[in-house]
């Protein structure tokens, strides 16, 4: 299974085994992970599963979706061109390896 | 209540049969014994009494809340199927609505509700409820539902919303019209309707542009119809949404936070030593009490749920309080843990019908108790709390309490 590895604000990394069809958001909950709250679980509604994609992913990934682009406005930490919400991020076998930074803040 | 399965004789599984009636008083007084009931029974249970089909665990909730094209909602999310009955008032053009309908409605109240929009509200949030708490603070002793739970939201949601000062008193009696309107024909639901006529009246005229101040909510939803976005008929129809569902569901929230971290003082100790657990503390008060404990959809077609056939044009009674606790999905779910991961509760629901409003109802749980938790040491419950009878609504008419201030 892909396996993504989470880098928090702090630098600590956790790599995260993901299971079929789940979204990266689901992953990181699953395994109990600091630093995505996830509010809405998953519905592209909160902005609180916030993340930075490594930019050597950052065009692997699915495009972005206008509901996400504008929820994306409104994250608690600041908004870069590497922001993506985790929850719409389903990881595939392409994605193996993927690498996202965790925000300071989600709320 | 008791479970008798059907024979198997026909079908992928037999479908048990209940003769639970969730909409009664005993079931309102203590629905957990009936919640695990419905649980246990199956993963689809039917209930005899109202002719529905029933789901009550987790997984089910979900699987039906995330499958709108099979499960609808615009023949109505209560037991009144719109294709057979007149609906009682003209349907939610969001609530009540499918793709792709509901997508643009939809798209509307997510961006004046956004996070965004939260940015611009949470200061002024914040220094209401300092403000409620220091009045709290004068009194000591109060009624928790009257002077907090209904208090604060009463003091920013219509301001924030940019209605009149006049008449507000009819909008908790409104959502309360509609929240029971979304039961069975019963004594609650039809004294309601019967009563309603002044409430009606009230919020068909607030919902007009010319009653809505500038940089309100209500005046970001008329301004969508420059934009071609949605029209001058449906504008007035949305704002009725959050005047619907806006106020007394976060009333129910934040008056259920309260009464839990009143009964569990050490979860009450936890949040004072942390009070960035706060915002948790409020979403997992929605999950423990559910203050929306149901909702129905109608079949579109003939479908099979977890090995159980349900046939086209079926209402099915999702019950959202009990998947909240499905011990399939939580760990002690009976317990209140302001700590615990809430992400994937379904108590604002979930799919593209999830509470467009959990944004304002989170940010108003977590000022609220952030205030709470930092300036008062103890809340003591000093009688019996008085609970409230509505057909979808679980919250209480009353909570007497006495604090001491930190």
């Amino acid at each position: 299974m892909p396996a993504i590895t989470f880098i928090h604000p702090d630098g600590k990394s956790e790599r995260v085994e993901t299971a079929s069809g789940e979204s990266a958001m689901q992953a990181a909950t699953r395994h109990g992970l600091d630093g995505i709250l996830a509010e809405c679980g998953g519905n592209a509604m909160c902005a609180t599963c916030h993340v930075y994609v490594d930019e050597s992913w950052l065009a692997r990934l699915p495009a972005m979706a206008d509901d996400e682009d504008a929820l994306l406005d409104g994250t608690a930490s600041e908004r870069r061109p590497a922001s993506r919400l985790s929850c719409q991020i389903k990881v595939t076998p392409e994605l193996d390896g993927l690498i996202v930074r965790l925000p300071e803040r989600q709320v | 209540m008791t479970a008798s399965g059907t024979p198997a004789s026909t079908g992928p599984a037999s479908i048990p049969h209940l003769d639970v009636d969730p909409f009664d008083m005993t079931f309102f007084a203590d629905p957990y014994p009936a919640h695990q009931l419905l649980r246990e029974a199956g993963p689809v249970v039917y209930l005899d009494k109202w002719n529905v089909y029933g789901v009550a665990r987790y997984a089910e909730v979900h699987a039906v809340l995330n499958d709108p094209a099979t499960f609808c909602s615009s023949r109505g999310v209560g037991l009144s199927d719109f294709k057979k009955e007149t609906p009682w008032r003209p349907p939610s053009l969001i609530l009540e609505a499918d793709p792709p309908a509901h997508t643009r409605t939809r798209a509307v109240l997510s961006k004046v509700l956004s996070p965004t929009a939260m940015k611009q509200v949470r200061d002024r949030f914040a220094a209401a409820a300092e403000q409620r708490v220091d009045a709290l603070i004068e009194m000591r002793s109060f009624d928790a539902i009257a002077d907090l739970a209904e208090a604060y939201p009463l003091s920013i949601f219509p301001d924030a919303l940019g209605l009149k000062p006049e008449g507000r008193e009819h909008l908790i009696p409104y959502a309360s019209v509609v929240f029971n309107a979304f039961g069975p024909p019963n004594e609650l639901r039809q004294e309601a309707i019967a009563r309603s006529a002044p409430h009606q009246a009230y919020v068909a005229e607030q919902c007009q542009r010319d009653n809505l101040a500038p940089g309100g909510f209500g005046a970001c939803i008329h301004a969508r119809v420059d934009d071609g976005e949605i029209t001058a008929t449906e504008a007035p129809l949305l704002v009725r949404s959050l005047l619907s569902a806006g106020l007394d569901t976060t009333v129910n929230g934040i008056g259920a936070a309260v009464y839990c971290l009143a009964r569990f003082p050490d979860q009450w100790q936890r949040l004072r030593d942390d009070l960035t657990l706060a915002r948790n503390a409020f979403e997992e008060a929605v999950r423990f009490e559910s203050p929306v404990q149901t909702f129905f959809r109608t079949t579109t077609r003939d479908v099979e749920l977890s090995g159980a056939r349900i046939g086209e044009g079926e209402k099915v009674l999702m019950f959202l309080a009990a998947a909240n606790r499905d011990p399939r999905r939580w760990d002690k779910p009976d317990s209140y843990d302001v700590t615990r991961r809430t992400s994937g509760h379904v108590g604002f629901g979930s799919g593209i019908h999830m509470c467009v409003g959990q944004l304002v109802a989170r940010l108003e749980g977590e000022v609220m108790l952030t205030a709470l938790a930092r300036r008062v040491a103890k809340i003591e419950i000093t009688g019996e709390p008085k609970r409230r009878f509505n057909n979808t609504l679980r919250g209480l008419d009353s909570l007497p309490v006495t604090i001491t201030p930190a």
